[in-house]
């Protein structure tokens, strides 16, 4: 019965892709793909028909299904394409195959339902694993590239370091920043470290029980940790939620946090011209000898 | 008058950001300061957070009202998680089930004008805040 079926669908293929070009150019305008040009639409349209016929010839054959797919993919186009696609290679192939029986009662009516959609469905499954497949592989490459840019940490002077952290702060994030601030000050060899939350856009209780607890974790292995970077608003925001961020010296930017470093480490940055001044006018004291 | 609402629904962390992000945008819409505008940013983390860490799934939703005296934003939180037993507990500065500050809660009602909190045990916890639009 099955093959019987497949026989029809095989040797009318011509009918039915004509059936289905019609079909599928209807949803065109108006949908997601109306920006694609017609020469495009229509080839890829050849293209993923003889791809389901295709298919339906080999049972199910994954090769052509998988190199079409990453075909669309590439192309970007969306998924519910596919899917419409699929849906309406069903449809007329159900019709076109009632149409063209002599007699249809409810039990061969029910076959041909069930044959039809025997041989949609594995492409169907197939195609959407690919796409999500697809999608995941975009997703986790982005967590991994998040990630990098994470919690950098810069040594920028001899026992200074300065750790900026640029957007969201969540769970993840939090414990990486507290590994690479207490692996970063050992290495460095840190005497003061400077984290610069300029650009966290919200200080809740969250964050700001992580950045103490980092805090704590660098004061622990002897080093001291400066918070610099509060903006005005971000510092109402934490006198409102009554966080107590006073176990560590605070600053509003990276330029006074790095010169309470420097008092810390009893460093001083001096000015070479004025040097350079005194140097000239002891020369000029030793001319006038 | 109440125009209509919009919800973000918490479930993951990231969820979190998505809802703060949303009550910073229709404040800023509605006029509402810098400074407002990170306070409320920070409420609605915090009450986002407490869902994803206590409920596990609830919703933040955000109205505008705008009546003849005063406009403001109108926040709701929704959670059928596990409810709070004794809410003048949670209302105490340091008080914390789960190792944090315990500034949430508190932290959320100094940093809004108006707050509310009804909660029931095993059946969930609702919050509704305001804060309103300085003229």
């Amino acid at each position: 019965m099955d093959r019987n079926l497949k026989r029809i669908a095989l040797e009318n293929s011509d009918t039915i892709v004509k059936m289905w070009m019609n079909e599928i150019n209807t949803i065109k305008d108006g949908n997601y793909t109306a920006t694609i040009s017609d020469d495009l639409f229509e080839s890829t349209n050849r293209e993923f028909v003889n791809v389901i016929f295709a298919s339906i010839k080999d049972q199910g054959s994954s090769k052509v299904v998988e190199d079409f797919s990453e075909k669309i993919i590439q192309l970007g186009w969306p998924l519910s394409y596919i899917t419409d696609g699929l849906q309406i290679f069903r449809r007329v192939t159900i019709e076109y195959i009632l149409n063209n029986s002599e007699k249809v009662n409810s039990d061969y009516f029910s076959k041909v339902l069930e044959s039809v959609d025997l041989w949609v469905e594995p492409i169907i499954r197939r195609l959407v694993n690919e796409y999500s497949g697809s999608w995941e592989h975009t997703v986790s490459l982005q967590r991994v590239a998040l990630q990098e840019l994470s919690a950098p940490l810069i040594p920028v002077l001899e026992g200074i370091t300065v750790m900026p952290l640029i957007g969201t702060i969540d769970t993840d994030r939090a414990k990486l920043i507290m590994e690479n601030l207490l692996e970063g000050v050992m290495q460095h060899n840190s005497e003061v470290v400077l984290i610069d939350i300029t650009g966290v856009p919200v200080v809740d209780t969250m964050v700001a029980h992580h950045i103490i607890q980092a805090a704590e974790a660098v004061r622990l292995i002897g080093a001291t940790c400066i918070l610099v970077g509060i903006r005005p608003e971000i510092a109402q925001t934490i006198v409102n939620l009554g966080i107590d961020l006073g176990k560590f010296p605070t600053k509003s930017s990276l330029k006074k946090g790095f010169m309470t470093a420097l008092e810390l480490m009893n460093r001083k940055i001096v000015d070479l011209d004025s040097k350079e001044e005194s140097i000239e006018k002891m020369i000029e004291s030793i001319k006038g000898e | 008058m109440m125009s209509s609402q919009s919800c973000v629904t918490i479930q993951k962390e990231w969820d979190i950001v998505a809802a703060r992000q949303l009550g910073r945008e229709i404040a800023k819409k509605i006029g509402v300061g810098t400074v407002d505008q990170a306070r409320i940013a920070t409420a609605v983390s915090e009450i986002a957070r407490n869902i994803y860490l206590y409920a596990k799934n609830g919703q933040v939703c955000f109205d505008v009202i705008d009546t003849i005296d005063q406009k403001g934003i109108l926040i709701i939180a929704e959670d059928s998680g596990p409810g709070i037993e004794d809410i003048s507990q949670v209302m105490e500065d340091g008080y914390s089930t789960s190792g944090g500050l315990g500034a949430g809660l508190p932290g959320v009602k100094r940093l809004m004008d108006e707050f509310d909190i009804k909660s029931e045990v095993d059946k969930g916890t609702v919050i509704k805040t305001i804060k309103w639009v300085r003229k």
